[in-house]
């Protein structure tokens, strides 16, 4: 059913079933949008280092202010310890943007707007980063659940909302990018269902709506992305420089 | 957040909507069915483009981003360097100009003063000569002043002795009129050759 908003999101087999004991792992409209996502921050970038001149091109300077731009966000929040995750932040920043900008294009699939995509990424990130802290601190990294400052009184109750925003982390990271996509998606398809419904009398409205969503949702998904990124910056600031 | 409600209002009512229509299931993203795949695949892909990226890519752009940036330090340095070197050479060119000042003062001096020596020489030798030419000029007129009464007394004792032949026709002895001569001229000399 194509008029229903939510069809766009489903999943569907791209070529031959494929099975490993009994998991399936078939290829699928989300697997291909990852791969051309991907390869597309492949060719851009690749293309962008090719003459690496002093004097750097129209590509050159994409690539060049991409890397300043992640270098000097994670710079600012995490700090220059941060240096060696650099590449990781680098590529969920640049995958995310290109899932979510891929996703604007009509009759396309936006993969970051898939649960399960965003909380793999999210718990990888969390899983990391909690590693990261105790190999930094060792068992000095649940002093983050222990803020400074507080009364003794007040301590047990703030160590369980402490522990529980830590632990919600993967989980608001994932929801916060999946439904910021899911909602505008929607809401754009609905209101092309109303422009097709309301014909060309009364379709003039939703489809001025439309075109601002479309403008609206592109500032999103580069928004998201950007969130994204800083949030796991702001979460290995705490790995790697225990303030509390 | 508006737009959350927006979120919660789109999701509730199409999820009736699509029960309604007995069609797609309500939400594609809580179908289990691929899940597996899509964590597969999103490893797999996510994975070679962290590895490409860390591996191949940015290395190049920060290590351009770095030949850039030495070169910049490089160029600023070297300028720093000429901006030096220009600065000593103007100070040196000042420092030249002052010295030939001087120089071309002390020769102006230099000639000046040989000059005026030369000419206090000059006007010295000349009055030296002068003075000679003065004294030896001096000399001949006190010569002659000298010899002049003698002379005098001849030629007055010689004409007093023809006015005497002349007026009284008869020879007077030389010596007596000589002795008369020289008898008045000494008495008159004071008149003659006054001084």
């Amino acid at each position: 059913m194509a008029t229903n908003p939510m069809h766009q999101f489903n999943v569907y087999r791209i070529g031959p079933e494929i099975k490993i004991g009994e998991i399936d792992i078939s290829f699928t409209n989300a697997s291909l949008f990852m791969v051309v996502s991907s390869l597309a921050i492949l060719i851009l970038f690749n293309l962008g280092t090719k003459k690496n001149s002093l004097i750097p091109n129209k590509l050159q300077l994409i690539a060049e202010l991409s890397y300043s731009f992640v270098s000097k966000m994670i710079n600012d929040t995490a700090g220059s310890k941060a240096k060696p995750y650099f590449s990781f932040i680098f590529s969920i920043f640049m995958f995310v943007l290109f899932c979510n900008m891929f996703g604007m294009i009509p009759y396309s699939f936006t993969v970051t707007s898939h649960i399960i995509v965003t909380f793999m990424l999210a718990a990888f990130i969390f899983i990391g980063v909690t590693i990261i802290g105790f190999i930094k601190h060792g068992l000095g990294y649940l002093k983050l659940f222990v803020p400074s400052g507080v009364p003794m009184v007040l301590l047990p109750l703030i160590v369980v909302i402490e522990i529980i925003s830590y632990l919600s982390r993967p989980i608001s990271l994932s929801v916060r990018l999946f439904a910021n996509m899911m909602a505008g998606h929607t809401m754009m398809k609905v209101f092309g269902g109303f422009v097709i419904s309301l014909g060309i009398v009364g379709g003039w409205l939703p489809l001025s709506f439309s075109v601002a969503l479309t403008g609206l949702e592109i500032l999103v998904a580069f928004l998201q992305a950007y969130v994204f990124a800083i949030l796991t910056c702001i979460y290995l600031n705490d790995a790697l420089n225990l303030h509390h | 957040m508006p737009k959350k409600n927006t979120l919660y209002l789109t999701l509730f009512s199409f999820l009736y909507y699509g029960k309604a229509l007995a069609s797609d299931e309500g939400m594609p993203q809580l179908n289990p069915e691929f899940w597996i795949s899509q964590i597969f695949w999103l490893t797999l892909i996510f994975g070679s483009l962290y590895v490409l990226l860390s591996k191949l890519i940015l290395p190049k752009i920060s290590n351009n981003l770095e030949a850039r940036k030495s070169q910049i330090a490089e160029n600023i340095e070297f300028a720093e360097k000429q901006r030096k070197e220009s600065d000593q050479k103007l100070k040196d060119y000042e420092k030249i100009i002052n010295d030939a000042k001087i120089e071309a003062k002390n020769i102006f001096k230099q000639a000046r003063e040989k000059i005026l020596r030369d000419i206090n020489n000059k006007k010295e030798s000349l009055e030296k000569e002068i003075d000679n030419e003065v004294s030896k000029a001096e000399k001949e007129i006190l010569d002659l002043k000298k010899k002049s009464p003698d002379k005098i007394n001849k030629i007055a004792i010689e004409a007093s002795s023809d006015l005497v032949k002349q007026i009284i026709g008869a020879e007077v002895n030389n010596s007596n009129i000589s002795a008369i001569v020289e008898d008045i001229s000494k008495k008159n000399e004071g008149k003659y050759y006054g001084n």
